[in-house]
């Protein structure tokens, strides 16, 4: 069975969920793969409830929406409520902590993290949840490398913010590294 | 332009094919899901010396593209739904006039404003008559990213061939997504070019001249002949008329310039279908959808091929009766997003012979490759 | 003023199935515009005229340009579309008043507003008349129309105003008893680079002096002459002299940055990137 990867973000509108999941997406077609990014959202630009499904695959994706999921991540209860679809039996969960309070505890792995507390308390900046996130995220699949996906990160930021993105994924991580 | 290869959305792809196919001019009016398609023409437009408007409304940006046709550049606009509604006046007007003008409809649910963003296939008989009168419609449903930009470059060449308003029914999962696509270098593509026409001894132009086949050649204003073109029934020279054979004979042929020459406008993917017992007539991003759901419906032992039209306007009668008449099959399932639409043309070339099964989804989400198969699971 | 013109030159030889009732203002403004276009020396091949629908869009279909006759209220949006793609032609649009300021209000106030190189020429003669007489946004009050039988109690456009307001850079009124005063006008504004409005203050008995006691075209004439008023006399004369009474004459006349100016030369700025 060839390589196949699934992952679902779900967010609130404005944390940069869609852009975190593109980075994912750049970084696998640096590395080789085919990836697509598809994401989801309503006409409320601040504040409503958004995700993105990452596809990563050797083989040709033909369908450009999740099916089975192997990584499913919510930063906030309603895209949390609202996305927990398509999962698989041994599909890992990533949640944040002080957010997401009403969890299913289903017999799927779920790892919490404070992420938008890491975010305001160590970058500064609530806007670099995703990219924290993703961080996280790599750490714990390990499913492209770092340098890639730093790179995919630079190749996508507004001028000027190349910095501090590259701080908010370290972070995630580092964060990550420990539940690996 | 050296390195092409990169992370497109399914907007910034047309917006891109549009160019390369010869695009000169854009004007539209904002709205989602199509916007991105807007926001690259205005990047790119005036770099190339194109030009790019953004119109006081939907109608008007229409408008604009039909008059900037006549003076010899290559239009488009795109819209979504809501917008097309609008566009449809002059959808007709471009249609009469014989106006080649390429539309975008990222379609998304509805009526009315409907559900902004979410996707839907709900615009696809609005696509054939969403204006009034008896017209002819050329309309492609691109089912993936690659489709997205080498449709489009198609989109043009048709409307150029066959002189007419062409559509591309993209839908917001198509629009929105990112992937890697490898952009061809614009000088390989098999782009038709416009032929305008230059009288030869003082010949006087009839932009609707019925004696060189069933496309008139294609004129333009400011080259030192002059014509007329209007919205009423017209005869060869575009003068308008009341005369009952000059237009039932215009009329006629306006449509049969599409009908006549349909195996060169009909496209379609036939994916898993050698061995296949049931088909899974599906287009646009349910189409990809279709395709997984026969790899998976495979593995659990059911032989299911898709039939994926990449041109849904002329309808596929020929290859789908085709299809039919082998009698290879024990019955087609229709899936698309909305609430029955194409399943009746099916039905309609069907004539009965195969059992039809329907999936039709509309709740602002997209019909899953997951869907498809648990339909079929029901139902055949 | 120069002097014999060939009109025939400028009429369509081909087609001359003509709508107009005899009487109709629709001939003298045309004439005014042949005058205009023939004394500027403007090739035919250099200009394109779009119309709308109504009495006044026919004659995009008479006259030998390149002509495009279009939808009810919206030869200004395909115009401006033909003058973005062929900067350097002449683009004139004639509509009514329901066409430019009804139906297509929204396209004549964007044309004023991005003051695009169009030579936009409004016949009014303050109503419907091809539909065969409904009220339109600048019937007079107390006039009886087939849609205000009891006579009209809604308001009206100024055109002029409305043209002003949104930004238009010539414009100006002018009757059809005045072809001189008209055809210098229309020449001004074929010059002027910008978007220019030419208000004709036209008539209709058939479908408007007919229902108002002016059942001549020589009453309709009449009573224009009694309530239009030159901008030089009206300037002398009170607010209550001025009720009800049309002003003609030319009311603005400024430069402002044009439209296709500015975005070609957004275009050569870029040009190599």
């Amino acid at each position: 069975m060839s390589f196949h990867f699934e992952a679902r973000f779900g967010a609130i509108g404005g944390q940069g969920i869609i852009t975190a999941g593109a980075f994912l997406a750049t970084a696998a077609i640096m590395q080789g793969m085919n990836a697509v990014q598809s994401p989801t959202y309503t006409s409320q630009v601040r504040g409503g409830p958004t995700k993105v499904d990452v596809i990563i695959s050797e083989d040709e994706i033909l369908f450009n929406r999740c099916t089975k999921l192997d990584l499913f991540l919510a930063t906030a209860q309603r895209p949390y409520d609202l996305y927990y679809t398509d999962l698989k039996d041994d599909t890992l969960v990533i949640l944040e902590e002080n957010l997401v309070k009403n969890v299913r505890e289903d017999g799927r792995k779920i790892i919490k993290v404070p992420i938008i507390e890491l975010a305001e308390k160590e970058i500064g900046l609530t806007v670099t949840t995703s990219v924290i996130a993703t961080g996280i995220v790599v750490a714990v699949t390990e499913i492209v490398k770092p340098d890639l996906m730093k790179e995919a990160i630079l190749s996508r930021v507004p001028k000027g913010t190349e910095a501090i993105n590259i701080k908010a994924f370290e972070l995630g991580y580092e964060v990550g590294k420990k539940y690996r | 332009m050296s390195n092409r290869k990169g992370v497109y959305t399914g907007n910034e792809l047309i917006a891109l094919a549009a160019i390369d196919a010869g695009c000169r001019f854009y004007a539209g009016y904002p709205i989602t899901p199509s916007s991105e398609i807007m926001e690259v023409m205005s990047k790119e437009l005036p770099k190339v010396g194109g030009a790019f408007i953004q119109m006081e409304d939907e109608i008007a940006s229409m408008a604009a593209a039909i008059g900037a046709a006549w003076t010899g550049v290559k239009a488009m606009t795109a819209s979504s739904g809501p917008g097309i509604s609008l566009k449809a006046e002059h959808i007709g007007y471009a249609c009469i006039t014989e106006t080649p003008v390429v539309i975008v409809n990222i379609m998304r649910g509805g009526p009315s404003t409907g559900f902004p963003t979410a996707p839907s296939q709900s615009d696809v008989m609005q696509a054939r008559w969403g204006t009034h009168g008896d017209h002819p419609t050329i309309a492609i449903v691109p089912g993936n990213a690659q489709e997205m930009y080498y449709e489009t470059v198609r989109a043009f060449n048709l409307a150029e061939k066959f002189r007419t308003p062409v559509f591309i029914l993209g839908d917001e999962i198509l629009g929105h997504m990112n992937t890697m696509v490898e952009l061809p270098d614009p000088s390989e593509l098999d782009v038709v070019e416009r032929e305008i026409f230059q009288p030869k001894d003082g010949e006087k132009y009839k932009p609707f001249d019925m004696s060189k086949g069933d496309v008139p050649p294609m004129g333009a204003f400011f080259r030192g002949y002059r014509f007329h073109l209007t919205g009423l029934n017209h005869n060869e020279y575009g003068y308008p008329t009341i005369e009952k054979d000059m237009i039932r004979q215009q009329q006629e042929r306006m449509m049969k310039k599409v009908e006549n020459h349909a195996d060169e406008i009909v496209k379609n993917e036939l994916f898993n279908m050698e061995d296949a017992e049931y088909v899974i007539f599906a287009y646009g991003s349910t189409g990809a959808a279709a395709k997984l759901a026969s790899k998976v419906l495979r593995e659990k032992g059911k032989k299911v091929g898709v039939f994926r039209p990449i041109t849904i306007w002329p309808f596929p009668d020929k290859q789908l009766d085709e299809v039919i008449a082998s009698g290879k099959y024990k019955g087609i399932m229709v899936a698309e997003a909305n609430l029955g639409q194409i399943i009746y043309e099916v039905e309609r070339v069907n004539k009965g012979r195969l059992p039809i099964k329907d999936l039709l989804k509309l709740d602002g989400t997209p019909v899953s490759p997951t869907d498809i198969v648990n339909r079929f699971e029901e139902v055949f | 003023m120069a002097g014999y013109i060939n009109f025939e030159y400028y009429l369509r030889q081909d087609y001359r199935n003509l709508q107009w009732c005899p009487g109709c203002g629709d001939g003298a403004i045309l004439q005014a515009f042949f005058r205009a276009v023939h004394e500027l020396n403007i090739s035919k091949d250099d200009m394109a005229v779009v119309s709308g629908i109504g009495c006044s869009g026919r004659i995009s279909g008479y006259i030998d340009f390149n002509t495009m006759h279009t939808t009810h209220g919206r030869p200004v949006a395909f115009a401006t579309g033909i003058k973005l793609a062929a900067p350097d032609k002449y683009v004139v649009v004639f509509g009514g008043d329901g066409d430019q300021t009804a139906i297509g209000g929204n396209h004549f106030i964007h044309a004023c507003r991005r003051n695009i190189d169009l030579t936009i020429i409004v016949i009014n003669n303050n109503v419907y008349g091809m539909t065969g007489g409904q009220y339109s946004p600048t019937t007079p009050t107390g006039f009886k129309t087939q849609t205000t039988p009891y006579g009209n109690y809604d308001s009206q456009f100024d055109i002029v105003n409305l043209a002003i307001g949104a930004g238009a850079t010539y414009v100006a009124r002018e009757s059809v008893l005045k072809p001189v005063i008209l055809t210098k006008y229309i020449k001004k504004a074929l010059q002027h680079k910008g978007c220019s409005v030419v208000e004709v203050v036209s008539n209709c008995h058939i479908n408007l002096g007919r229902r108002n006691k002016m059942k001549s075209p020589h009453a309709v004439l009449d009573w224009i002459k009694e309530h239009t008023v030159p901008l030089s006399r009206a300037k002398k004369m009170s607010e209550e002299e001025l009720a009800g009474k049309v002003v003609t004459g030319e009311f603005v006349e400024i430069e402002k940055p044009e439209f296709t100016d500015s975005y070609y030369k957004l275009c050569e700025s870029l040009k190599g990137e």
